[in-house]
């Protein structure tokens, strides 16, 4: 096809190449791979909700109160991993309950990312004592223990998801900060830097067009621990009551439920954890291969 | 070495007044009558209002109410439990033992398990040990405690019927308790089956508490072993012909342990914040399950002085790490 913008189709080339390379490296790690393919599907039935969930989670049917799973005695086959207390099929709840960890965990980790890399890019660039107010700031909401701020955050702001994710996104912000920050000192005094500062480039366009994008494979590992973190956090606020609240079907709101009857049906305490563990571990598997294929120290080429 | 421990503690001083004004600004920063929400006064005249509002010490001008709030936190005052009515500070030092044992526990059963596990897995990189000892370090560091918990409670409590499901010890035993520590006071207590009684209870929470440090302290000591590993001095070690254990041991196992001190650091932290959700699950009557209990209340001078006191003990124990690491690394010390 004729391009009528050369420098355009090679940087769209140049661009191929560095994903194929990523790839490449990335491939190799096969628990990496495994897990892209688990979190994948994860989002799908997260998307398709509607259409892959054999119930909406709201349907109660009180008559078919804690049914054991389809492959245990007395199970109902129309409910594979059985039916809670009050008679609501669990595996439609785990389906949608999908949403919420991911969406919060998503809406976090951006929210965090955004304002960590801008914080970090004015106190490594700046320097000065903006650099130390905003790494003290960052000090000191790293040394509060992070359920505790979130606890905090939430009892002024009171339940719900709006005030979890601020409160997550707080926590973890500072992370992001400390990355970038480091990762612009590193760069900053370096000879394509100073070329395109000689060349005219403003304050601003040195950060985010020049200096931005050499930072961000630290960046985007964070990004993924933080993201796995993340959903643990706010299923841990669900647990403890102070997080989504029921009847949504969130996986720590349905755990904090399911308490009580450990003594009697193991499935309900059972399979939202289970749903906890494999997304998290699914992300964290993604996060190990993504930091082996960015980390240039770690490529044996 | 003093200097260095000095110059750490004046470092100190900024976070703890930022820690204290993020405190301070908080009970600010509720929405609504002060004196609805923290004195739980409701439809009040103007004068009890205004009564109220001078308990308080919210008719003053702001930075004098900071400075009285500093001033009184120095001296050990850190409000009133407005459920108790109590101090806060009695009310912290009362639950503090427990989560101190608790938490003590968790953290030398993830130290003894964790680093040889990590140094077996590096030493037989590629074994099946290493593979399976790895994958389940990545399985305990996505765990989510609280339900690990009741999954253990489930098999060892209600299933197989050998743990109790909650509490600090069997309800049948009383004794005096000078330490606050339930080992020491069973033992001490001299009465049949307390200590038993005491151990048991420990044991689950324990374990549960020392997962994610256990699972991290785990890869990370197998990482740093790896590195230590590839240097020179361990070929030259080596090459001279010494036994493999005293490789190990001696140039290997010592500096491949610097990097893990620091992770053990940092892993107080998490022992908190996993000790709010295992306090709560095991009805441990911890400063953990304290804290929530506040929130659920919003009892906000309690949140307000936990959350002061729990992040002076997490300074307390970053010094004291920071010096260990400093006496075992004498490149940080004359740095």
């Amino acid at each position: 096809m004729f391009n009528a913008n050369p420098a355009a189709a090679n940087q769209r080339v140049e661009d191929r190449s560095i994903l194929l390379e990523f790839w490449h490296y990335f491939k190799q790690n096969k628990g990496a791979v495994l897990g892209l393919a688990v979190f994948v599907l994860i989002v799908l039935t997260a998307l398709f909700a509607d259409f892959i969930a054999p119930f909406h989670y709201d349907v109660t049917l009180s008559e078919l109160r804690k049914l054991p799973p389809a492959f245990q005695s007395g199970g109902d086959a129309r409910f594979w991993l059985g039916t809670d207390a009050i008679g609501r099929d669990i595996l439609s709840r785990l389906i949608y309950g999908a949403r919420y960890s991911l969406f919060i965990g998503l809406v976090v980790v951006i929210i965090s990312m955004i304002l960590g890399v801008i914080f970090g890019l004015i106190s490594g660039f700046l320097g000065g004592p903006v650099d130390t107010l905003i790494m003290r700031v960052m000090d000191i909401i790293l040394s509060i223990p992070s359920i505790l701020l979130a606890l905090t955050i939430i009892a002024i702001l009171q339940q719900g998801i709006f005030s979890a994710i601020v409160a997550i996104a707080v926590i973890y912000q500072p992370h992001f900060v400390r990355l970038t920050r480091a990762a612009v000192l590193a760069e900053k005094n370096r000879e394509y830097v100073i070329a395109s500062r000689l060349a005219g480039a403003g304050r601003l366009r040195l950060m985010i067009k020049t200096i931005l994008p050499n930072c961000m494979a630290p960046i985007i590992v964070q990004g993924t621990l933080s993201f796995s973190n993340a959903i643990l956090d706010i299923a841990a606020l669900g647990f403890l009551g102070q997080g989504v609240q029921p009847p949504n079907p969130e996986w720590g709101t349905m755990l904090a439920e399911a308490r009580e009857f450990i003594t009697s049906a193991w499935w309900i305490v059972t399979f939202p954890g289970l749903a906890i563990l494999i997304t998290v571990l699914a992300i964290n598997l993604v996060g190990d291969g993504l930091r082996d294929a960015l980390d240039p120290k770690m490529k044996r080429s | 070495m003093l200097r260095y421990i000095f110059g750490k503690l004046l470092y100190l001083v900024p976070t703890f007044l930022g820690i204290t004004i993020v405190a301070f600004g908080m009970i600010r920063l509720l929405p609504g009558d002060p004196v609805i929400m923290l004195a739980g006064e409701r439809g009040v005249t103007p004068e009890r209002h205004a009564e109220l509002l001078a308990m308080l010490g919210m008719d003053k001008p702001i930075w004098e109410q900071y400075f009285i709030y500093v001033w009184n936190l120095l001296h050990g005052d850190f409000g009133i439990s407005f459920s108790s009515k109590e101090s806060v500070l009695t009310e912290f030092f009362a639950r503090f033992p427990a989560t101190l044992e608790l938490g003590l526990c968790a953290m030398i059963i993830a130290v003894i398990v964790g680093i040889p596990v990590g140094v077996f897995a590096a030493i037989k990189r590629g074994s099946w040990f290493d593979q399976v000892s790895m994958t389940g370090a990545l399985v305990g560091y996505s765990m989510p405690i609280f339900w690990w918990g009741l999954l253990l409670i489930m098999l060892f409590s209600v299933f197989l019927n050998l743990t109790p499901v909650s509490g600090r010890i069997d309800l049948l035993y009383f004794f005096d308790t000078p330490t606050g520590f339930m080992l020491i006071d069973s033992w001490l207590s001299g009465e049949k089956g307390a200590f038993a009684s005491a151990v048991s209870h420990l044991i689950l929470p324990s374990v549960v508490l020392s997962t994610i440090p256990l699972a991290v302290i785990a890869r990370q000591t197998r990482s740093a072993m790896l590195e230590v590993l590839n240097e020179d001095y361990v070929r030259t070690a080596r090459a001279k012909g010494l036994s493999p254990w005293r490789v190990i041991g001696l140039h290997t196992l010592r500096n491949a342990l610097i990097p893990v001190v620091t992770t053990i650091g940092l892993q107080v932290s998490v022992i908190i914040t996993g000790a709010v959700l295992t306090e709560n699950i095991f009805s441990w009557p911890g400063i953990g399950k304290w804290m929530v209990d506040a929130v659920w209340r919003r009892d906000y001078f309690v949140i307000q002085g936990g959350l002061i006191l729990i992040c002076v003990n997490v300074m307390i124990v970053n010094l004291l790490v920071d010096v260990l690491y400093a006496l075992i690394n004498p490149r940080i010390r004359y740095s």
